[in-house]
C-alpha cells in the first residue's frame, strides 16, 4: 500500500538520485575550468570545447530538473531556500546563464566579445558553479540561518512565511569552513571527472596523455577535501527529528548513526567511493584503460545519492535551521500533499523512457571518439 | 518591515517582467522556426532534393543561435518563483511545482537529447533518424510550452485545488482539471501558434531580403512559400484562439476585460472598441469624465465575444468594484463585500490555528467551516482599497488593441504574399518584399504585447482572487533585487546584441555556406 510516508521517502530518493546525476554531469563544468590549462593550441581548445559542447545541455537540464523536482515534491524547501539564500542561488544561476550561450556563440562571426570572452564565461561557470553548488549542498549537513512560520500568512500587513536570519542571504554559507570543504571537493571532483571523460572520448594522444597527468593534481585534492568533509560530518552533531513530536534536536554522530542504521545506504556509499577511486586509480596505473569515467561517474552518482539519503532519511532534518532548530525542514513537514506526490510519482514512471532514449541517442552519436577532423568537418561545430 | 517595502514589490515585479519579456523574445521563434525547418527537412527526406536540405540547415543554424539564448534567459525564470516569490512558492507550490517538474522531465530532456543529434548528427545517423530528431526537438519545445502555460493559466484561473488550513497552503485535488482547464488549453494553443506566426514572419522577412539582394533566389522562393502558407494558417488559428481567450477572460477575469476595452461603466449589448484614444484626464474610475477622447465601436460585439449573447451585460470597472449587477450566480458582490469576506477568511484561519494549538476541536471545526465559506475571497483580505483592484488601463488597453491590429495586419500580409507568390510576380514586387522584411519586428511586438495584456491585466493578483502579489513576495532586501535586476538586464542586453549580430552575419552568409 502506498502511504504518504512512502511517497515522501520515494521523492527524497529521486531528489538524491538527481543530485547524484547532477554531480556526475558537472564534469562539463570541470572540463570548462581546464580549457586554458589542458590545451596549448587552438585546435586542442576547440576539441575540448566541442567534446564538452555535446554534453552541456544534459547538465543544464539536470540542474533545471533538480529545481523543478524539488519545487514539486518539497515546495517549502524551494520557498525557504531560494527566497532566503537569495544571493547564493542567484550567483549559481548567473553562472549557468552565461554558460548557455557560450558554446553556441563563441566561434560564430559577429559575436562581438570574441571567443576568449565566451571561454572565460565557461571558466567562470565551471569554477563558481561547482564550488557554490557544493557549498550550498553542504548546508544540508551544517545548517542555515532561517525561520519558518507558516501561521504568519494570517498577518495581513506582513504575511511572511519564511525569513533569512541575516543580511547575507545565503552567502553566509561561506562563513562555515565545512561548507568550503565540500565546495572545493566538488570543484576538484568535476575536474577529475572531466579528465576521465577526455581520456575516454578524445582521439588525441597529446590531450589524453596530459589528461592522465592532470588527473594527479585534481583527484588527490578531491579525495583529501572529500574525506575532510565526510569525516568532519560523521563526527559532528546532526539534526535529528523526533518521529512522534516532530521536534528537532542536535544528536551526536547523527550522520554516522544514519549510516549504521541504514546499512544498505552505507554499502552503497562505500561501493560508490570505491568505484570512484577505481576509475581514477585504474586510469593512472593502466595506460590503455579508458573507461575510468564510467566507474568514477557511476560511483559519483551512487556516493552523492547515498550521502543525500543520510541527510533526509532516518528522521533527519535535511535542511536544518540554526539557531532556530524547530524551523528545520524535514521530508515530512516540507513535502507536497499525498495527492501531488502520488500524481508526480506516476509521472516519474516516464523516467526510464527518458533514460532509454538518451541511451539510444548517445550510442548513435558516440560510435567513435572525437578528433579535430570531426570538429573541422562539422558545419555546426563550436 | 522589509516585506512592505514598496520598492521591493516594484522591483520584484520589474525583474520578473524583464526576464520574462527577454525570454519571450526567443521562445516564439524557437517554436515557429522549429516547425518550419522540420517541414523543410521532411520535404528533403521525401523528395531527396538537396535544396531543401540546404534550406533546412540554414534555418537550423539561426534556430540554434536563438535557442541558446532562449535557454539562457529561461533558467532564471523557473528559479525566480522561489527567489522572489517565496510565499507564493509555498502557498500554491503543491499545485504549481508539478507542471514545472513535468516540463523538465518530459520536455527538457527530449530537447537536450535530440537537439544534439539535430545539430551534430547529419553525418552520424540516417536521414529518417535525423528527421525524427528534428521533429522531437520541436515537440520537446512545444511540450515545454504546454506545461509552463498550464502553470500560467492556473494562476489566471485557479481550479482543481483546495485550501488546507493545517498546512496553510492550497493543495491539488484534481490534476486533470488543471491540465485540461479551458483557460489552459486556449492559452496553450493561442500562445504556441503565435510563435508559429512569428516563425512565418521571420522566414518570409529573411527570404524577402535575399530576393531584394537577388541572392539565393531558388532558396528564397522555396522558403517564402513555406513561410507564407504556414504563416497564414497560423495567423488564422491565432485569431480563432484569440476569440477563445476573450471569452475566457470575460467569464473569469472581468476586470482584465474591462481594462482591455477601457470599459468603466458596464453595458448591455456592449460594443467592441475597434479603435480608440483614451482620455488622459480620466482620473478616477467613478468620475463623470468620458474615458475616451475618440473611439470607433463595433455594436454589440463585446457582448457577443465575451458572453456569446448580443444582448448580454458586460460589467465595467465601476460595476466590478461597486457590485450589484446580475450574474449567473445572483447579484455580484462589491469590492468592499469581498474585502470583508477575505479578511474574515484570514481571521478564521488565525482562529483555527489557535484552536488547534489549544486542542479545542469544536472551535477548530467552527473556524474551519467559516474559512471554507469565505475562502473564494481569501485574497481580497490583503487588498487595502478598491482602486488597488484596477490594472493599468492605458497599458492594457493599448497593448491589446495594437496586438489585435497587428494580428489583422499579419493575415493581410501573408495573404498578399501568397497572392503574388502564386502569380509568379513576387520577385518583382519590391515594395512587398520590403514590407515583409520590416514586418519581422512587428511579430515580436505583438507577442510581447500579448503578455503585457495577460499579466498586467490580472494585477494585483499573483493567483486570481486567492493571492495578491504583495502577499506572494520573498522577504529580501529591495536593494538585492535592484542589483540582480540590473545585473541580468545588462547581461541579457549584452547577449541580445551579440545574438542579433550573429544572426545577421549568418543570414548574410546565406545557405550556400552550409
Amino acid at each position: 500500500m502506498i502511504t504518504y510516508s512512502f511517497l515522501q521517502h520515494y521523492w527524497w530518493f529521486l531528489i538524491s538520485l538527481l543530485g547524484g546525476i547532477l554531480a556526475f554531469l558537472l564534469f562539463v563544468q570541470g572540463g570548462q575550468t581546464l580549457l586554458f590549462s589542458l590545451s596549448k593550441t587552438e585546435d586542442e581548445k576547440r576539441l575540448l570545447v566541442n567534446a564538452l559542447g555535446r554534453k552541456w545541455e544534459f547538465t543544464f537540464t539536470t540542474l533545471v530538473t533538480f529545481g523543478g523536482a524539488f519545487f514539486a515534491s518539497f515546495p517549502l524547501f524551494y520557498s525557504t531556500s531560494f527566497g532566503g539564500a537569495y544571493w547564493v542561488w542567484m550567483l549559481i544561476l548567473f553562472c549557468f546563464v552565461i554558460q548557455a550561450v557560450s558554446y553556441e556563440f563563441q566561434t560564430k562571426p559577429g559575436n562581438i566579445y570574441g571567443a576568449k570572452t565566451y571561454r572565460s564565461f565557461l571558466f567562470v561557470n565551471g569554477l563558481l558553479g561547482t564550488f557554490l553548488i557544493g557549498a550550498a549542498i553542504a548546508t544540508f549537513f551544517t545548517g542555515s540561518d532561517f525561520i519558518v512560520n507558516k501561521a504568519n500568512i494570517t498577518q495581513q500587513l506582513a504575511p511572511v512565511i519564511s525569513s533569512w536570519g541575516n543580511e547575507w542571504h545565503g552567502l553566509d554559507a561561506l562563513f562555515t569552513v565545512r561548507n568550503w570543504t565540500l565546495g572545493i571537493a566538488v570543484f576538484f571532483l568535476s575536474r577529475s571527472l572531466a579528465l576521465l571523460f577526455f581520456v575516454n572520448r578524445l582521439n588525441n594522444e597529446v590531450l589524453e596523455a596530459r589528461s592522465r597527468k592532470f588527473l594527479w593534481y585534481n583527484a588527490i585534492p578531491f579525495v583529501v577535501f572529500f574525506l575532510i568533509f565526510v569525516i568532519w560530518t560523521l563526527l559532528s552533531e546532526g539534526f535529528a527529528v523526533d518521529p512522534t513530536t516532530g521536534v528537532v534536536s542536535m544528536e551526536k554522530y547523527k550522520y554516522f548513526s544514519n549510516f549504521i542504521e541504514m546499512p544498505i545506504v552505507l554499502v552503497l556509499f562505500l561501493l560508490g567511493v570505491v568505484s570512484v577511486l577505481a576509475g581514477v586509480i585504474g586510469t593512472w596505473i593502466t595506460p590503455k584503460f579508458k573507461s575510468g569515467i564510467w566507474f568514477a561517474g557511476i560511483g559519483t552518482v551512487v556516493t552523492v545519492c547515498s550521502l543525500l539519503l543520510t541527510a533526509g532519511y532516518n528522521n533527519t532534518a535535511y535542511y536544518p535551521a540554526t539557531p532556530s532548530l524547530q524551523s528545520s525542514l524535514t521530508i515530512y513537514n516540507s513535502s507536497s500533499s499525498f495527492f501531488t506526490l502520488n500524481a508526480m510519482s506516476l509521472v516519474s514512471l516516464f523516467i526510464p523512457v527518458v533514460l532509454v532514449y538518451i541511451t539510444i541517442a548517445w550510442r548513435a552519436m558516440e560510435k567513435k571518439r572525437i578528433d579535430i577532423e570531426d570538429v573541422n568537418g562539422d558545419d555546426h561545430a563550436y | 518591515m522589509e516585506l512592505m517595502d514598496v520598492s521591493l514589490l516594484g522591483w520584484s515585479r520589474a525583474q520578473f517582467a524583464m526576464t520574462s519579456m527577454y525570454h519571450w523574445l526567443f521562445v516564439p521563434l524557437t517554436l515557429g522556426l522549429g516547425v518550419i525547418m522540420s517541414i523543410m527537412e521532411t520535404l528533403y527526406v521525401r523528395t531527396g532534393n538537396e535544396a531543401w536540405k540546404k534550406a533546412t540547415q540554414f534555418w537550423m543554424t539561426l534556430f540554434g543561435v536563438n535557442f541558446a539564448i532562449g535557454v539562457a534567459t529561461g533558467i532564471i525564470l523557473e528559479f525566480e518563483f522561489g527567489t522572489n516569490w517565496s510565499n507564493y512558492s509555498w502557498f500554491v507550490g503543491d499545485i504549481f511545482g508539478a507542471p514545472l517538474a513535468i516540463e523538465a522531465i518530459l520536455a527538457f530532456f527530449m530537447e537536450a537529447t535530440f537537439i544534439s543529434i539535430m545539430f551534430f548528427g547529419w553525418k552520424k545517423v540516417g536521414k529518417k533518424f535525423h528527421l525524427a530528431s528534428t521533429w522531437l526537438t520541436v515537440l520537446g519545445a512545444t511540450i515545454s510550452a504546454l506545461w509552463i502555460l498550464v502553470a500560467n493559466a492556473w494562476m489566471q484561473y485557479p481550479v482543481g485545488m483546495e485550501f488546507n488550513p493545517d498546512t496553510v497552503r492550497n493543495e491539488m485535488v484534481d490534476f486533470w482539471s488543471i491540465l485540461l482547464s479551458p483557460v489552459a488549453m486556449n492559452k496553450f494553443f493561442h500562445t504556441v501558434i503565435s510563435g508559429w506566426v512569428l516563425g512565418g514572419l521571420f522566414v518570409v522577412g529573411v527570404s524577402s531580403w535575399f530576393l531584394l539582394k537577388k541572392r539565393e533566389v531558388d532558396f528564397a522562393l522555396k522558403s517564402l512559400k513555406v513561410g507564407a502558407i504556414f504563416g497564414l494558417i497560423s495567423t488564422l488559428l491565432v485569431a480563432f484562439t484569440g476569440d477563445g481567450s476573450a471569452y475566457n477572460v470575460t467569464q473569469r477575469q472581468p476586470m482584465k476585460l474591462a481594462a482591455m476595452e477601457g470599459l468603466y461603466q458596464g453595458k448591455t449589448s456592449a460594443g467592441l472598441v475597434a479603435f480608440g484614444i483614451l482620455n488622459p484626464n480620466k482620473k478616477a474610475y467613478n468620475d463623470s469624465i468620458d474615458p475616451f477622447l475618440f473611439k470607433v465601436e463595433i455594436p454589440s460585439m463585446l457582448s457577443i465575444l465575451g458572453n456569446r449573447d448580443a444582448k448580454s451585460f458586460v460589467p465595467g470597472v465601476a460595476n466590478l468594484l461597486d457590485g450589484g449587477y446580475q450574474t449567473k450566480n445572483g447579484a455580484a458582490l462589491s469590492f468592499t463585500e469581498k474585502q470583508t469576506r477575505g479578511k474574515a477568511a484570514i481571521q478564521s484561519l488565525a482562529e483555527y490555528q489557535k484552536a488547534v494549538a489549544a486542542k479545542d476541536t469544536t472551535a477548530a471545526a467552527l473556524h474551519k467551516a467559516k474559512l471554507k465559506e469565505n475562502y473564494p475571497q481569501f485574497g481580497y483580505g490583503y487588498i487595502d482599497k478598491a482602486t488597488d483592484m484596477i490594472p493599468n488601463v492605458p497599458a492594457v488597453f493599448y497593448s491589446f488593441h495594437i496586438m489585435v491590429m497587428l494580428g489583422m495586419y499579419f493575415i493581410l500580409l501573408f495573404a498578399v504574399l501568397l497572392f503574388f507568390i502564386n502569380g509568379g510576380k513576387i520577385e518583382k514586387t519590391k515594395w512587398l518584399l520590403w514590407v515583409a522584411l520590416f514586418s519581422i519586428p512587428l511579430g515580436y511586438v505583438a507577442g510581447e504585447l500579448g503578455w503585457v495584456v495577460a499579466e498586467l491585466g490580472r494585477q494585483p493578483w499573483a493567483i486570481q482572487d486567492v493571492l495578491p502579489l504583495k502577499a506572494a513576495i520573498s522577504n529580501i532586501s529591495g536593494y538585492s533585487v535592484v542589483i540582480t535586476f540590473f545585473l541580468f538586464l545588462t547581461l541579457f542586453s549584452a547577449l541580445l546584441v551579440a545574438e542579433i549580430r550573429i544572426m545577421l552575419k549568418q543570414i548574410q552568409k546565406g545557405p550556400e555556406a552550409h
